[in-house]
């Protein structure tokens, strides 16, 4: 089984093509045929996985072309637990999906082209495959975006396309100058190039290299100046499109940042250049300052999630910044965190309003009467992500802050630190309305029956849902259920995982500041 | 510098062109215009990386060819870049039909104006 690496790759692109032929001969068989494909990578993953987290990272050569010659897929501790990430949430999302979702066979094929090209951007080991990859996933999540019904979902799509095209097109410039500095497209070679040229890290060309890789990715992470396409796309696309890409495409956008600045570039190019480090440092503040103060300030539940994420890849970009074990180990979990804290978060909150119409946080008054189980899950996912100790988004902000103050950045630290009760400031005001608050007189749109069966009919009010279903029967299934009480339970045990987790990924995180 | 300017003529439109579809891209209302932008964007990149490739007097990189060839890799990985370019043109036009068909119109604030978006 050595031809793992590429068949993870494989694999989710050959299902997304069966879907579409399946798809002509039997309709309704793109379910099925993404759940078995979705599953199987699981285990492909899992497989991999098993075996990457050692002292050395399993590495295969592409076509026999050797290095630096041909592409090479790597797979270290970190890339393992990103496509590991991806196969389980894509899952997780799947099961939602079923009843909530788009439905159509296109859907399913871009989604499993999007997590096709969500691994190869994790397993890659060679740059400019992985701007490859970034476009596949680009262009994927754009269509998922546009998936919706109505303009309001095209209109999105179409911002997030041109904002991401321009990173991702400044991704590519920046693989031009690296190539032409180095002569070589593999990131092992690269970084062993940079390191035997003594001008190597302050040579003009190289540090505009640097730049142009980190703004695309900033693009494609959403970092604060470059956000704007977030929070439409996440708002305009439907629940589960927004829940699967909000958990994964700006967390390993994240994972190919970290890539390209500690594998391709090193922590010594950090130390030559004290302006990068500079820009990374005020590029998470302000993310984590200006994130959360515009998720304080938005009324729509789903763009006040997306803003949360702005302010929550200012930690992970923190924590680059910091550049030392303790802090990339945070990063790693809490990316990892953060993926099932929002995930799950987006999925709650189409549940909510599948089932109540709410929307917008004025609609959550007094939620826990009408939707225990909607508004429990909501308030574990949202204390998890204050960082509240069990959860697991508690270890990754631990480990970040040690970072900063093991590296003495204490004005890094105290904004780290601040940003605990940034986070519990947006939080904190839907928890209490969910809880404290008295619901409203059932107002012309809101009905809601039973809740705690698991099907609950629900009349069809005029709330915006992006549905294809429409009028009566069960809207709320089993399966919406599992993923939403599944993220909240996920996101408790990881947190007591967690440790354990950074333990296993020293070795890895070792290699990369090496 | 006359002599650095003609030397370098190739980098300097490419950049110029990077400019020009930057302001496309962000100053022009119509959607199409701004998809347009894009592509002259991804063009300048493209023809960014061809110029790297050149070396001076060399023969194109085939066999048959006398010694030295251009850099051949730079040409694969512009048109790998090429066919990305295309879908995401194919994409974004699909994107800008159906934003027709819900609005009516393709002036960015015209949009904004009848959407109440933010």
């Amino acid at each position: 089984m050595s031809d793992l690496p590429p068949l993870v790759v494989a694999l989710p692109l050959l299902g997304s093509v069966t879907v579409l032929l399946a798809g002509l001969v039997r309709p309704r068989t793109g379910w099925p045929i993404t759940v078995a494909t979705a599953l199987a990578q699981v285990v492909a993953v899992g497989t991999l996985a098993t075996r990457a987290f050692g002292d050395e990272p399993v590495r295969y050569v592409v076509g026999g072309f050797s290095r630096p010659f041909g592409i090479e897929l790597v797979v270290d501790g970190l890339s393992a637990s990103m496509a590991l990430l991806v196969a389980v949430v894509s899952v997780g999302v799947l099961a939602y999906a079923r009843t909530a979702g788009p439905r159509s066979n296109p859907f399913y094929a871009t989604y499993l082209l999007l997590v096709g090209g969500l691994t190869g951007m994790s397993i890659t080991g060679d740059v400019f495959n992985m701007y490859v990859f970034l476009e596949i996933t680009g262009l994927t999540a754009y269509a998922l975006v546009a998936s919706g019904d109505g303009g309001r979902s095209a209109l999105a799509a179409l911002k997030y396309l041109l904002v991401g095209t321009v990173g991702a097109s400044l991704f590519l410039l920046g693989i031009g100058y690296a190539y032409i500095a180095t002569g070589t497209l593999n990131m092992y070679d690269l970084s062993n190039q940079l390191a035997a040229d003594p001008a190597g890290y302050t040579d003009p060309l190289v540090q505009a290299a640097f730049g142009l890789l980190v703004v695309g990715l900033f693009v494609k992470v959403a970092v604060f100046p470059v956000h704007t396409w977030q929070p439409t796309a996440y708002a305009g696309a439907p629940d589960s499109v927004s829940a699967f890409i909000s958990a994964l495409v700006s967390t390993v956008a994240a994972y190919a940042l970290i890539r390209i600045v500690f594998t391709v570039f090193t922590v010594d190019f950090l130390a030559a250049n004290g302006l990068a480090q500079t820009v990374l440092v005020a590029a998470a503040v302000v993310s984590i300052v200006v994130g959360s103060l515009l998720a304080v300030s938005q009324t729509e539940i789903k763009r006040m999630l997306a803003y949360s994420s702005v302010s929550q890849f200012g930690l992970v970009l923190a924590a680059i910044a910091v550049a030392n074990t303790t802090a990339l180990t945070g990063a790693a979990i809490h990316l990892v965190g953060h993926a099932i804290m929002k995930g799950g978060l987006f999925l709650t909150s189409g549940l909510i309003a599948t089932e109540t119409g709410a929307r917008s946080i004025d609609g959550y008054d007094g939620l826990a009467e009408r939707l225990p189980s909607g508004a429990g899950a909501f308030g574990v996912l949202a204390l998890a992500m204050v960082g509240v100790p069990p959860a697991v988004g508690f270890v990754g902000k631990w480990y970040v802050a040690l970072g900063a103050v093991e590296a003495e950045a204490w004005p890094l630290a105290v904004v780290i630190f601040a940003s605990t009760l940034l986070t519990l400031a947006y939080f904190a005001r839907i928890v209490e309305r969910m809880y404290f608050r008295e619901a409203p007189e059932p107002a012309a749109s809101v009905e809601s029956t039973e809740t705690g069966a698991t099907t609950a009919v629900v009349t069809d009010g005029n709330g915006p849902t992006g549905d294809h279903t429409s009028g009566s029967g069960p809207r709320v299934s089993l399966g919406m259920r599992a993923a939403v009480v599944g993220a909240a339970v996920l996101a408790i045990v990881l947190g007591v995982a967690a440790f354990q987790y950074g333990q296993l990924l020293e070795p890895t995180i070792e290699r990369l500041l090496s | 510098m006359i002599d650095l300017l003609a030397d370098r003529l190739y980098y300097l439109v490419s950049f110029l062109l990077l400019g020009v579809g930057t302001y496309m891209l962000i100053a022009n209302r119509n959607v199409v215009k701004k998809v347009i932008g894009m592509n002259v964007f991804q063009t300048g990149i493209f023809l960014f990386f061809i110029t790297s490739a050149f070396v001076t007097g060399a023969s194109p990189p085939l066999l048959t060819a006398p010694e030295p060839y251009v850099s051949p890799l730079p040409h694969v990985l512009i048109l790998t870049a090429i066919v990305v370019g295309v879908s995401l043109t194919a994409v974004a036009l699909g994107l800008v039909v159906r934003v027709y068909e819900e609005y009516g119109t393709l002036n960015e604030q015209a949009i904004r104006q009848v959407s109440h978006d933010e």
